[in-house]
């Protein structure tokens, strides 16, 4: 993604993290008790705070009702809580696709949405395409046409082009590349991905 | 992240009172919208929140309006919305493209309109935690004597951000409005006047006060005779700021300029409008050598840096094409 930069530190290297670690002591905010309109505030809702609430979304066609904290983002949750690592962490900033999964129909990147957002919220991951033992034609799509190679970044590939799909079950080759523009492929596969796509448009 | 508490709340009112109690006791506190843009400098602690409120739960914030007068679009409608719309494909196809041209289609599907006009910049020293500067309430904006190769040309000092957003440009082109409601109630204003230059405040780029929510965007109709273009210049096809972008809106009749805006992105701290490249299309008809005269006038002030020299030409170029463009 640097290779016009030629000289210098790329936009990318510089904004490295500098040691900004996610791991921090478990600091109790101050309650919302005293907080203004705390009359017109369901008493549930300001009762706990201290970061953390009990959310109830659906994930793959499951429901379930979770305790997360605030500043747990829904990449975290899917991965820590539920188990489900097929969504990958990559940047970790909204910037290489890895963590995308469908919100609502909608493709989003899963490490930019806290969980408690996702009160009532309906989440597709990539292990959720799949029919029992019968692959989603997106998934096929990627075993033949050899999307993944290294793999790391598939299953956000993946949830994008299935999000595409959704919508348009029969895209342009030039909307399938924008509909995967905000997933990177470190390992720059993005042909084969665009193919795969198509092809699982042209299977259903 | 350090831990936080977020607050769903389900109205305006509850949202700007909240806000207020917050200022009051001295708390670190933001809205929110999609998050898209502000949990990224969470993440590396340029924002360390206590509350963030986060405005998603308020119902009936989410929608686009259309009548005689134009557009009205509610704060929380989404970039992927606009861009989809079809009232606004129809008569503001590059308002829709602009909003197409921002970030990347997941970005899209979660950022809002009013969080992408109230973004911080993407400047490289604002986003380093290590780095305290000028806008962070440091001492020197950092730009100056390091990596400007993305800073402003234009308007800059004593820092030298760039405004990132591809929606203002075009929206300040269209006249458009902004309204917002804080402790004294509502107000409504050109969104031009919602942008503030670093010399009237080096640490924000808007009006907002600490309880102030944006909560509509208004774009009037488009007037007859008249043709808008946004375009784009980025280091790379798929996601990326624009490195300079120019919106124009000419509106001809007989022949000949009735009204035109210029406004350039990429190159200042604000959305950067050239009354004196419009003045001088007033009236005229627009072939290349007055399209290259008003490219030039829209650049008499920049003064760049040692980084980027080149984005003068570049922004030239830009008026330029959209000017012919618009004939
Ligand atoms: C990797 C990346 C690339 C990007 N590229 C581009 C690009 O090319 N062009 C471009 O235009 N943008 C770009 N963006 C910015 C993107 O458009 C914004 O992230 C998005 O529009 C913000 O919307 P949001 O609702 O998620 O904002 P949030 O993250 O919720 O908020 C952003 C800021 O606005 C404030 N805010 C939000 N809503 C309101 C409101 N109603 N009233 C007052 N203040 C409010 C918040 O306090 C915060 O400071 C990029 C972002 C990322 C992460
Ligand atoms: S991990 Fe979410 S975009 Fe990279
Ligand atoms: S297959 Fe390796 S990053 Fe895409």
């Amino acid at each position: 993604m640097d290779d016009k930069k030629g000289k210098g530190v790329s936009r990318r290297d510089f904004l490295k993290r500098v040691g900004a670690g996610s791991v921090g002591a478990a600091v109790i905010s101050k309650g919302l008790l005293d907080a203004p309109g705390a009359d017109a505030y369901p008493t549930e809702a300001v009762e706990p705070a201290k970061g953390r609430s009990i959310v109830s979304l659906k994930v793959n066609g499951k429901a379930y009702r979770i305790e997360v904290q605030h500043r747990q983002t829904l990449a975290e949750v899917l991965r820590d809580e539920l188990g489900l690592t097929g969504t990958r962490i990559g940047c970790d900033r909204g910037e290489c696709g890895a963590c995308t999964v469908i919100i609502d129909g909608r493709n989003m990147y899963s490490c930019s949405q806290l969980a408690v957002w996702m009160s009532g919220k309906e989440i597709l991951t990539v292990e959720g395409l799949a029919k029992g033992d019968k692959l989603d034609p997106i998934q096929q799509a990627f075993i033949d046409h050899d999307g993944p190679q290294c793999g790391f970044c598939t299953s956000g590939q993946i949830m994008s082009g299935k999000a595409l799909l959704l919508r348009n079950p029969s895209p342009s080759e030039a909307q399938a590349r924008r509909a995967l523009s905000g997933n990177l492929c470190r390992c720059g596969n993005y042909n084969r991905e665009v193919e795969a796509v198509l092809a699982a448009a042209k299977a259903r | 992240m350090k831990t936080f508490e977020n607050v769903d709340v389900k109205s305006v009112k509850e949202a700007v009172g909240l806000l207020q109690k917050f200022a009051g006791e001295k708390k670190n506190a933001a809205v929110v919208g999609g998050g898209s843009e502000y949990l990224q400098l969470m993440k590396v602690r340029v924002a360390t929140p206590d509350y963030i409120v986060n405005l998603k739960t308020i119902p009936g914030l989410n929608y686009i309006k259309e009548d005689a007068g134009g557009f009205r679009i509610g704060a929380l409608t989404t970039l992927a919305e606009l861009e989809e719309h079809k009232g606004v494909q129809e008569k503001l196809l590059f308002l829709s493209q602009a909003a197409g041209e921002a970030a990347s289609p997941q970005i899209r599907n979660a950022g809002t309109v009013a969080g992408n006009l109230c973004q911080r910049p993407f400047c490289w020293y604002f986003r380093s935690a290590s780095h305290v500067c000028l806008r962070k309430g440091g001492e020197i904006c950092y730009s100056v004597a390091g990596d400007n190769r993305y800073h402003a040309i234009i308007g800059g000092g004593p820092s030298y951000i760039v405004h990132p957003s591809d929606l203002a440009p075009a929206l300040v082109a269209l006249d458009a409005k902004i309204k917002i409601a804080g402790p004294a109630g509502e107000k409504t204003i050109p969104l031009e006047k919602f942008f503030v230059t670093p010399q009237v405040n080096a640490r924000r780029e808007n009006i907002l006060g600490p309880a102030d929510i944006v909560t509509e965007i208004q774009v009037p109709a488009p007037k007859t005779g008249s043709k808008g273009f946004y375009y784009k210049a980025r280091e790379r096809q798929a996601w990326d700021h624009a490195i300079v972008s120019v919106a124009t809106v000419v509106q001809s009749g007989s022949g000949a300029v009735r009204d035109a805006r210029v406004v350039l992105g990429g190159v200042a701290p604000i959305p950067w409008r050239v009354p004196k490249a419009e003045e001088f299309l007033r009236g005229k008809a627009i072939d290349d050598a007055a399209a290259q005269k008003a490219a030039e006038i829209a650049l008499d002030g920049a003064r760049p840096m040692k980084d980027n020299v080149y984005k003068i030409d570049l922004a030239k170029n830009l008026v330029r094409q959209a000017l012919v463009a618009s004939v």
